[in-house]
């Protein structure tokens, strides 16, 4: 989302991905270099301590350079790969780079970490910022050792005259490293070709690994400070419209540490009915907590449950009316009309929960005037001016501390939790540790929606698809927590481009309809949230399943069938920069994946391979990704067993190989795991599940082998945190009617299901 | 009041009997890399080592390690650098990290009980501990090259 990454939250006018990228060029730049790094009036050896050319790093008199990451450490290794892209254009020692995990600041620009963004967002910036450090640091160099410049070269954080040499560190302890660079000038900026990257494609260990095996590492969960209290919610029976009507906390007098119990006023409205339980130790908060009796007015959410979200989706898909079309191409009607033969089939996906094992927690005070939280969160610019209302200060007197996540997974793009928090500390007056426990924390979950849609194919002479329409209802996080980044359809109506990513995929269909639509009963009776991979969890379910269906309806080979409509015409052709190639790139990584996979090979009793491929998470940033499952299917009990996962990515330049294949080993088993251990289901206005008594995530004794391949290129880097987790379902429902015949619609994959589905089919 | 041994120091607490180790080693005694997950000893997180056992801190009540030994990942090595955490650093094991103290602390005793192990071994005694990075693969891996290195003379075990 492209959209999100040059606008603010109040402007809503959308651009195009282009110009956000030729507007971060400048703008970003613009901004990085808006002051000298040393006033040119100072003394060498009494200048500043460090050579700062942009915001993004400074090197001190050792020639140590510290990179600036704003983008939030939760396993991705985000801050190596990032240095990394700075330091190679730098031409500095690896050994040499330190990271700076940055507080909140409105100078950083947008704070965001989702949507396998940081890679494809950052690239061109720090190349750019790296490379014009290394020009100024030349520069300067070859005037300290009285030389031309064009005489000297940079390696290794030195400056090089042929056997002269000068190092960074004592450019700037002698130099006169005064010069800024003009927004043009950074955009002409000259990158390295990609045979001269140093750092760039090689594996280096990450930075951030050693702290998290010794205990080291400092999440939220870790943050403390002097005299704090620690605090522990109540939550109310429903995510909205709660309102407390009393608090009885006779019980919880008696629990050794129980100070008081506090109802918010939530200004923001972000956590209505909320009430926070006290006291000198974390356990005393628990246990306090657990005997506090609340009465709540509750919200008529509390008659809604999960069939009711999905009948209200089918209700919508079966209007022709209503919701925000994305593509919609002349001649559908008709080609659907003139159909030799059709195909039409509804596909569901059931709740899914965060789960990410770190339950959330912040920690708020006030000191000398500004309020601070500290906590692990993906979207601080989101946040922010949510507390600042919620505070009722300026955001200028708000920081959120950086710290570790103990998972994100979209989840803490979400910052509500830091709300409570800071509402509890300024009605106290005292420092608040508010921690959740995991109870607490699934019922308080964004997760993601239900979500059901309908998919419908024509099909000409000789089985040759003519047209194709995709419906799709699901709750909108985007609308309810971040309208400013909705997206413009056709006919000007906004829809929520993260729930809809996917359906509008790269195969040639001839003539085709897109429509998104938003399910506000689920808007309504909770808070819908963005879960890794968002949209294409569920778009990517239905289109690839569907496809399989429709190739098996003609006699058509799956692999083969997806080829041929793979063929990069049209609006699948692909453009600079981004998706050079287009559909030809994910044809090619359907073929690598199949041979790799030994597609047609003969298989033992039941057991099949089924095959899928995406472009991950957007068709503005595309990374294209193929997989084969391999399962087999016992059909007395109908248990799947996924035996092994085969995944070729092709994901333009891949900055740390090392990190990028744990993004797709992560991504591909959290996609195994949604498709056959998790889902949940929400049940009169909450989730069913909250704890893993009967909530089973994936443990080791259930990972397939898995072969995972990328493919050799230099183009540019796009995202691989969430494209692994959308492809791997619907690969094992494919494989599992190749091994057996039966067909599931429906995720996740039960063994109750599959036995039905074998049932229909005998 | 409850007196027992962390990392090998002697420490008294003024708690109720039935508060949960975790908290007490996370908030008493200061040491925060032993991790809360899920409260009910099922996703590892918060495994230590009482009486050289693998121990689910969350659901252990203090009173319940009075004299006992305790050790937590901050005293597996005084350096840090027990075979598996060379291990872990090695094959770039965490993600996020949350989980990973338990599992250090859970594989250190599969380590003592299983020198060889097998990848059932594995499987079953590494069940209870959750990765929602899903860094199984790696961990399973890291095991066995700690596991080698220990065969090999590493002075561990």
């Amino acid at each position: 989302m492209g959209r999100l990454l040059h606008r603010s939250a109040c402007d809503v006018m959308p651009l195009s991905r282009r110009a956000f990228l030729i507007g971060a060029s400048a703008g970003g730049f613009a901004f990085g270099f808006a002051g000298p790094g040393l006033a040119a009036s100072e003394a060498p050896e009494t200048a500043a301590a460090a050579f700062e050319p942009t915001i993004w790093y400074r090197i001190d008199r050792d020639g140590i350079v510290a990179v600036n990451i704003i983008r939030a450490e939760m396993g991705q290794h985000v801050g190596t790969a990032l240095a990394r892209i700075a330091a190679d254009e730098l031409e500095v020692d690896w050994a040499n780079v330190r990271l700076d995990a940055v507080d909140s600041n409105p100078k950083w620009g947008l704070m965001v970490t989702g949507g396998s963004w940081s890679i494809w967002m950052t690239f061109a910036l720090f190349s750019r910022a790296g490379a014009a450090g290394r020009i100024a640091l030349i520069d300067e160099g070859a005037r300290l050792l009285g030389v031309d410049a064009a005489q000297c070269t940079a390696r290794g954080g030195t400056v090089i005259a042929g056997d002269r040499a000068i190092s960074y560190g004592d450019i700037v302890r002698r130099g006169d490293l005064s010069r800024t660079f003009t927004a043009d000038e950074l955009a002409r900026m000259p990158i390295k070709p990609a045979a001269e990257r140093r750092l760039i494609g090689r594996t280096v260990p990450a930075l951030d690994i050693p702290a998290k095996t010794d205990g080291t590492a400092r999440y939220g969960i870790d943050a403390k400070v002097d005299g704090m209290v620690y605090a522990r919610p109540k939550i109310p029976p429903t995510r909205n419209g709660c309102t407390v009507r009393s608090i009885d906390d006779s019980a919880a007098r008696s629990v050794k540490g129980y100070v008081s119990s506090l109802a918010l006023d939530d200004p923001s409205g972000t956590v209505p009915g909320w009430v926070i339980v006290f006291a000198e130790t974390y356990p005393a908060a628990i246990r306090a907590a657990d005997r506090v009796k609340v009465d709540w007015a509750v919200s008529d959410a509390t008659a809604v449950s999960e069939q009711d979200i999905l009948d209200h989706g089918a209700k919508q898909i079966a209007d022709p009316q209503g919701g925000v079309m994305l593509v919609d191409d002349d001649g559908l009607d008709a080609a659907f009309r003139a159909a030799k033969s059709t195909l039409a089939q509804t596909y569901t996906t059931s709740s899914v929960l965060h789960f990410q094992l770190e339950p959330v927690n912040a920690l708020a005070f006030e000191k000398d005037g500004i309020f601070e939280i500290h906590t692990g969160n993906q979207w601080q610019s989101l946040i922010l001016p949510v507390l600042s209302k919620a505070l009722g200060l300026p955001q200028e007197r708000i920081v959120l501390r950086t710290y570790y996540l103990g998972g994100g997974f979209g989840r803490r793009l979400n910052g509500d939790y830091t709300v409570p928090a800071a509402l509890a500390a300024k009605a106290l007056g005292k420092p608040v540790k508010m921690l959740l426990t995991r109870t607490d924390d699934m019922r308080f979950d964004s997760f993601r929606s239900p979500s059901i849609q309908t998919l419908r194919m024509a099909f000409g002479d000789g089985g040759k698809v003519t047209a194709m329409e995709h419906h799709a209802s699901a709750g909108w996080p985007t609308l309810v927590m971040a309208e400013g980044f909705m997206a413009k359809g056709l006919h000007q109506a906004l829809y929520d481009p993260f729930a809809i990513a996917g359906a509008d995929h790269w195969y040639d269909v001839g003539a085709q309809r897109v429509r998104a639509l938003s399910n506000d009963v689920a808007n309504r009776a909770f808070r819908p949230g963005w879960l890794r991979s968002v949209g294409p969890g569920w778009t990517n379910w239905a289109v690839e399943s569907f496809m399989d269906e429709a190739a098996h309806a003609v006699g058509a080979d799956p692999v083969a069938f997806r080829v041929g409509m793979l063929n990069g015409v049209g609006r699948n052709a692909g453009s600079s920069p981004n998706s050079v190639g287009g559909a030809h790139r994910q044809a090619a990584v359907v073929r690598r994946v199949a041979r790799k996979a030994g597609w047609g090979a003969a298989m033992p009793k039941d057991t099949g391979l089924g095959i899928a491929t995406t472009f991950g998470q957007e068709r503005d940033m595309p990374t294209w990704i193929a997989c084969v499952a391999r399962v087999t299917v016992d059909r007395a009990s109908g248990v799947v067993k996924v035996e092994k996962l085969t995944i070729v990515v092709d994901a333009g330049t891949i900055v740390d190989p090392d990190g990028a294949l744990a993004q797709i080993e992560g991504g591909a088993l959290w996609g195994l795991s949604m498709a056959l251990h998790e889902g949940s289901e929400f049940v009169k206005g909450q989730v069913k599940d909250t704890n893993l008594d009967t909530y089973g995530p994936l443990r080791i004794g259930d990972v397939p082998e898995m072969d995972i391949e990328f493919v050799a290129s230099t183009e540019v880097p796009t995202g691989l945190g969430e494209p692994g987790t959308s492809v791997v379902a619907p690969a094992i429902g494919n494989a599992i009617f190749a091994a057996v015949g039966a067909r599931l619609r429906d995720l996740p994959i039960r063994p109750a299901t599959v036995k039905q589905a074998l049932a229909r089919q005998s | 009041m409850t007196t027992f041994s962390i990392n090998g120091r002697s420490v008294t607490v003024d708690v109720e009997d039935d508060t949960p180790l975790l908290w007490v080693v996370r908030d008493a005694v200061g040491l925060t890399g032993t991790k809360f997950g899920c409260g009910i000893g099922l996703c590892g997180a918060c495994t230590v080592h009482v009486g050289g056992r693998p121990t689910r801190s969350c659901i252990t009540s203090v009173g319940h390690v009075a004299n006992a030994e305790v050790t937590t990942i901050e005293g597996l090595d005084p350096a840090g650098q027990h075979p598996l955490q060379k291990a872990w650093v090695a094959l770039q094991v965490p993600q996020c990290g949350y989980c990973q103290s338990g599992q250090i602390m859970q594989a250190a005793c599969l380590l003592k009980d299983f020198p060889t192990p097998t990848d059932q071994d594995i499987d079953a005694v590494m069940a209870g501990n959750l990765c929602r990075c899903m860094t199984y693969i790696r961990i399973r891996n890291a095991i066995k090259a700690a596991a080698a290195e220990l065969r090999n003379g590493g002075n561990h075990g």
